[in-house]
């Protein structure tokens, strides 16, 4: 009786470019597209795209949803969908086989390169540029003693001495402005380039965005002597501040 | 309003009682009136110390659960009657205390006493939480070796991060030094660490320095605090503390090697 299932219903989103159309020049359409394609072949060759026409029905520009498809698939677009068409063009759309998409249109964000002003465009790797929000330093002035952690989302200034066994973590810089006997961790969020400074590094162990080194790694380095951890080439560098 | 002092140390066998009865001892002998609380429910020591073990009847727990009132559990020692003594209970555990039991005891003792001593049990759990808690001045004994000192700074910083002066954003609990079993000859042999080396890692308040004593062993088991042996180096260093808690100045004694001394004497080896 319990047939096992062969199939199910996964809710899911998938990535459809979505075309917003200004004219209904079919001719200049097809110029601007054979454009825009040719600036990255890769990303539009058989893409999917969803069309919307509801600047141009409120400009009250018809537009022949037929004559634009075929545009699309003598592109290699494959128009998935249709949106803020009127009636009428939504009946000619699903005798196409385009579902149509009810979903905001407008406001959906431009992609980048594909900039309506930006006539010469070409499609950029977007780059992340991490903002820079200011986060203020937190600055320490009681002795932190064994056992005790501290953790700062931006830098971390420490006046007093940090005893063996005390904990320090900040994702930005930390400086100790006396002796350091417990453990440091700098950039703890993965920023390489945060540093450690202190007046004596006796630390229980180091770190710079996960890289570290234990007391028994920093023998050798100076003591009684203030001193900066950094990065070098993935290898934390412990130096004498002259 | 009284001061409330904790003796603490986080280790154990310090000398957290033997300087709890020498301190109340000595603040309740220069007159002020004084009680010294055992926190160490369970392992109760400071009434041996005291001498006074025979004369227990109801105890800290007995107050706090409203089953004896405080003039009933409070035992006036028999050296001194500025000192009172409120003895833990040895058949109970310390999930037996509670803050704010502990709270209301402090405070009915506040109205009638100078000076407030509370010898902590070792540890940083329940019983040494509720000891420091509201505390106004704190002895931390610390033995000069590194075990020792790394429990006292773990102390030091529970007594900045978790004490009621903290909680409320008060003036912080005054924390002061006090080193013991110290050993001169042993510190210049390298077996000890120094006052220097202690003071270094822990950077407090000294009030001063007990010396390894035989006179501590023979006080404890007279049950006689050791401070009332004015003779012994110990008693005499108890007495500098607590000259020095009480805002007079005292040279440091008893922390060079006698051995370093005669060498001097004789310029030899």
């Amino acid at each position: 009786m319990d047939q096992p299932s062969i199939l199910d219903f996964r809710s899911g989103t998938s990535f459809a470019p979505v075309l917003v159309l200004h004219s209904n020049d079919l001719e200049k359409i097809e110029q601007q597209l054979v454009e825009k394609i040719a600036s990255a072949p890769g990303f539009f060759e058989n893409s999917p795209v969803l069309f919307d026409l509801s600047e141009l029905n409120e400009n009250g520009s018809k537009t022949d949803v037929g004559a634009l498809v075929s545009l699309f698939r003598k592109l290699s677009l494959f128009p998935v969908g249709m949106r803020g068409g009127d009636t009428s063009q939504e009946k000619r759309a699903l005798e196409l086989f385009i579902p149509i998409d009810s979903g905001r249109s407008r406001n959906d964000a431009l992609l980048p390169g594909i900039h309506k002003e930006d006539k010469a465009s070409s499609l950029e790797i977007p780059t992340v540029i991490r903002e820079a929000v200011r986060v203020p330093a937190m600055v320490i002035t009681q002795p932190v003693r064994s056992g005790q952690r501290i953790y700062a989302s931006g830098d971390l200034i420490i006046m007093t001495q940090v005893s063996a066994g005390a904990e320090i973590m900040a994702e930005g810089n930390i400086h100790v402005y006396n002796t350091m006997r417990g453990r440091a961790l700098a950039g703890v969020q993965g920023d390489t380039a945060t540093r450690f400074f202190c007046l004596d590094l006796q630390a229980e162990l180091v770190s710079i965005a996960g890289i570290y080194k234990t007391s028994e790694d920093l023998k050798g380095t100076p003591r009684k002597k203030p001193v900066q951890v950094c990065l070098r080439d993935q290898a934390l560098i412990v130096e004498e501040l002259s | 309003m009284a001061r409330i002092i904790v003796v603490t140390s986080g280790k154990g066998g310090v000398g957290k009682t033997t300087t709890s009865a020498a301190i109340a001892m000595g603040l309740a002998k220069r007159g002020h009136k004084t009680a010294v609380i055992d926190f160490d429910v369970g392992l109760r020591n400071l009434d041996l110390i005291m001498g006074c073990e025979r004369r227990v009847v109801y105890d800290f727990v007995n107050v706090i659960n409203g089953e004896a009132n405080l003039n009933q559990a409070l035992i006036r020692d028999k050296n001194c009657n500025q000192l009172y003594i409120l003895p833990a209970s040895q058949t109970r555990d310390k999930d037996a205390l509670n803050l704010e039991g502990v709270g209301r005891v402090l405070e009915e003792l506040s109205k009638d006493f100078k000076y407030i001593v509370c010898d902590s049990p070792a540890g940083i759990e329940r019983g040494a939480y509720l000891a420091m808690y509201y505390a106004d001045d704190a002895f931390v004994v610390t033995n000069p070796e590194v075990s020792s000192v790394r429990d006292s700074d773990r102390m030091l910083g529970i007594l900045a991060s978790k004490s009621r002066r903290a909680e409320l954003n008060m003036e912080p609990i005054k924390e002061y030094l006090l080193l013991t079993r110290y050993d001169p000859n042993r510190v210049e042999s390298g077996e000890m660490l120094s006052l220097g080396d202690v003071q270094e890692i822990l950077s407090l308040h000294l009030l001063g320095v007990i010396p390894e004593s035989k006179s501590v062993l023979n006080a404890s088991n007279s049950g006689i605090p050791v401070i009332l042996d004015e003779k012994s180096d110990a008693g005499q260093a108890y007495a500098d503390v607590v000259a020095r808690y009480l805002g007079e100045k005292r040279p440091l004694r008893f922390i060079d090697s006698k051995k370093g001394f005669l060498r001097k004497l004789f310029g030899g080896k």
